[in-house]
């Protein structure tokens, strides 16, 4: 495809926007994704931030960012970036803004605020069809309050509200298909550890106007318990375990862009973080192992 | 300058049409719509130049004013009641982006009960915010405090967002005659804004409401608040005679009627001041020095003009339009705090009454003297009164009564 400069791992961009020496945890998903994502984005962006982890990122005086940064609130960073680009919209309007002074509004949550209290925020700006791309970083629950169980939880992940025998109840949100069922320009799901891929879909997304969603899953050494060296190895297995699906959505489609073959078995996954440990032993609940398994099976198998 | 008999909705519209407003966020809520449709209107047929966004909250439209603001356009919105609660958490976290904007709020009764009709339990849940008030007390300040409060919030020296509070109903809906200005002389009383640097642009990179680690960076910030807001007083005070001079209406900080030579004087904010107002004018013709002093700016708090015209006074009547449970009315405090300890502090006495727009009888403002009267000679300070009459007390009896029998028909109620 023509529209992609980004081919193979040498055209990734070699220069990093983002400082280092943040309060990120080592090891931190999240930040890895964000990384990446903004050397393709640039600085001539303002990243407007919800309640999470990232908040720590811009602390007075210092930031990471080499553009603009607004921190809201949990529940209305969408509503933030709506300003911001009515604002610009209005002055590049009535001429009394250049357009190289342009910026582009990037929301940045954690999944607290994506699948759960932004929720509201992020619905409404779709269905406007405000021109923003949102950056979530999804570690899976309340990170930086200690990993409380969230919408995005997966089942049987213990967390600091979901410490039983059992982990947590629920099972993860599908904010992917919430997303693409307002039909926005763009949904896509990335991950640190595959950088071309991620990289690919955030120049596709700046290539497009409109609401759209770069959903990162964010391995967290602290909240998932694993060292953090072992953050791509993670991230690897949750994509070849066929646990976190890399995918596309646009004009209408929805396109994997990596199918693994072969799929290894989720506890390849499951067993190197210490959250699901108790799937494992004292004893192993081959039960709840054929569970997930078998949820992973179902979802691949209504893939063509 | 023209004359139209407007709605205080419509000549919040006016206002913010004549400060040639850039971008409002909005969402609807009784009795504000007015406010919003208006706009709407005149966006769509080019009157106004600019972008109306509907949001799907207060709490979302609050956020995008302020990120508007912060952007560099100007910025008006409006809300009222359980909206204006709704948006309470970014109220409270916008001031300290320090960037203008004017928020009209139609005061409406708080729920619980739910209820349409004013009082200030809305506003006043605001008045720690940052935010500066202004109280308006007929659709003509209404038009006038639009302008004034743009040019407030946008003084260097105070750079805080400002809610422009109007009475639902009283205001909102009725119609009163309007000199609405005209636009060359808006603009030249309030020129275009311009974000002076504070602003997002691809060449100037800024971090807007960054956290902060430790109490002494945070204080610094929370104090730098407070000094802003203290510098919309001698701004207030300056711009007040700026608007008079131009428009000929003088609005000061703090309005005082007949009260130079009174004894005893009513204090009241908002468009139920008016009816003090008649009494006064009733009272001093049947003999007694009764005047009203009415605080137009709430936010920051007119203390030096309010010992002006109370000290040497012999007593106060409070009355309050809201209700603090388990303390009492929020004016009589505030209030009571700057005229303690002061030579000449009058006695105070303070009156509930207004809540959800429960009206005032003029006999209840000749009682309220009387009590206060009466306080001042024994020189002990009366409970405070929640006003409710005999008659009213029996019409809520007779209604209780319906909704026993209701019950017991439906079986609900039976042991």
């Amino acid at each position: 495809m023509n529209e992609h400069v980004i081919h193979r791992v040498r055209d990734l961009p070699s220069a990093h926007l983002l400082g280092a020496g943040t309060a990120m945890c080592a090891g931190c998903g999240g930040l890895g994704a964000l990384h990446q994502v903004y050397d393709v984005l640039g600085e001539k962006t303002v990243f407007v931030n919800a309640a999470g982890c990232m908040t720590l990122l811009a602390n007075y005086p210092f930031t990471p960012f080499k553009g603009s940064w607004l921190y809201t609130a949990m529940a209305s960073a969408p509503a933030g970036a709506q300003g911001v680009r009515d604002a610009l919209d209005v002055l590049l309007a009535q001429g009394r803004l250049p357009p190289a002074e342009d910026l582009a509004p990037v929301v940045l949550t954690g999944d607290g605020s994506a699948y759960g209290m932004g929720l509201s925020a992020t619905s409404a700006a779709i269905e406007r069809g405000l021109d923003f791309l949102y950056l979530c970083y999804d570690n899976e629950g309340y990170g930086n309050t200690g990993q409380q169980s969230s919408g995005a939880t997966p089942h049987a992940a213990r967390t600091a509200t979901s410490a039983g025998g059992r982990g947590h109840p629920g099972f993860k949100k599908d904010l992917f298909a919430i997303w693409a069922a307002h039909a926005p320009a763009y949904v896509a799901t990335v991950i640190g550890a595959e950088p071309l891929d991620l990289a690919r879909k955030v120049e596709t997304a700046i290539g497009l106007k409109g609401p759209r969603l770069i959903l990162a899953l964010a391995p967290c050494p602290t909240g998932w318990d694993f060292e953090p060296a072992a953050l791509v190895d993670v991230g690897r297995l949750a994509v070849n375990t066929g646990i976190f699906p890399l995918k596309e959505y646009r004009d209408g489609r929805i396109t994997h862009t990596r199918i693994p073959r072969p799929r290894l078995p989720v506890e390849a996954y499951l067993s190197t973080q210490g959250r699901f440990a108790h799937l494992f032993s004292p004893r192993r609940d081959d039960a709840a192992i054929a569970a997930i398994q078998a949820q992973v099976d179902r979802y691949w198998q209504g893939v063509a | 300058m023209t004359r139209r008999l407007l709605t205080g909705n419509a000549a919040a519209a006016w206002g913010a049409r004549l400060a040639g407003v850039d971008y409002v966020p909005a969402f609807p809520i009784t009795p504000q719509t007015e406010i919003i449709e208006t706009l709407a209107r005149w966006f769509d047929g080019g009157e106004m130049r600019g972008r109306l966004t509907m949001l799907e909250s207060e709490h979302s439209m609050v956020t995008a004013a302020a990120a508007a603001a912060a952007t560099g356009v100007r910025v008006f919105t409006a809300t009222s009641s359980q909206g204006l609660l709704y948006a309470m958490e970014m109220i409270h976290a916008v001031p300290g982006w320090r960037v203008p904007f004017v928020l009209a709020n139609v005061s409406r009764g708080l729920a619980t009960p739910i209820t349409l009709e004013p009082d200030h339990n809305d506003v006043l849940a605001a008045r720690d915010s940052g935010f500066l008030q202004i109280h308006c007390a007929s659709c003509q300040e209404v038009h006038d405090s639009v302008l004034i409060a743009y040019r407030l919030a946008e003084d260097a020296r105070v750079r805080l967002p400002v809610i422009v509070n109007l009475d639902g109903f009283y205001l909102s809906f009725t119609r009163e005659p309007v000199e609405v200005a005209d636009p060359a002389a808006a603009r030249a009383f309030l020129p275009p804004f311009t974000g002076r640097g504070i602003e997002f642009r691809a060449s100037r990179p800024v971090s807007q409401a960054a956290a902060v680690l430790g109490g002494s960076q945070y204080s610094y910030f929370r104090y730098e608040t407070h000094l802003a807001a203290l510098q919309a007083l001698p701004a207030y005070a300056e711009i007040a005679a700026a608007f008079a001079e131009a428009f000929g209406r003088h609005h000061p900080a703090v309005e005082a009627y007949r009260s130079d030579d009174a004894e005893f004087v009513f204090v009241m904010i908002g468009s139920f001041a008016t009816k003090a107002r008649d009494a006064v004018d009733r009272l001093r013709e049947a003999g007694a020095r009764v005047g009203l002093v009415r605080p137009r700016l709430l936010r920051p708090f007119p203390a030096a003009d309010l010992r002006r015209h109370l000290l040497g006074k012999r007593g106060i009547a409070v009355i309050d339009q809201n209700l603090s449970f388990g303390k009492g009315g929020v004016l009589h405090a505030e209030l009571a705090s700057v005229l303690y300890g002061e030579p000449g502090a009058p006695l105070l006495a303070s009156f509930i009454g207004g809540l959800g727009g429960r009206d005032f009888a003029p006999e209840e403002f000749y009682e309220m003297i009387d009590v206060t009267r009466r306080a001042a000679d024994s020189g002990r300070a009366p409970e405070p009164r929640l006003l409710y009459t005999a008659g009213e007390l029996r019409e809520m009896r007779k209604l209780q009564a319906i909704a026993a029998v209701e019950r017991h028909e439906d079986g609900a109620g039976k042991p």
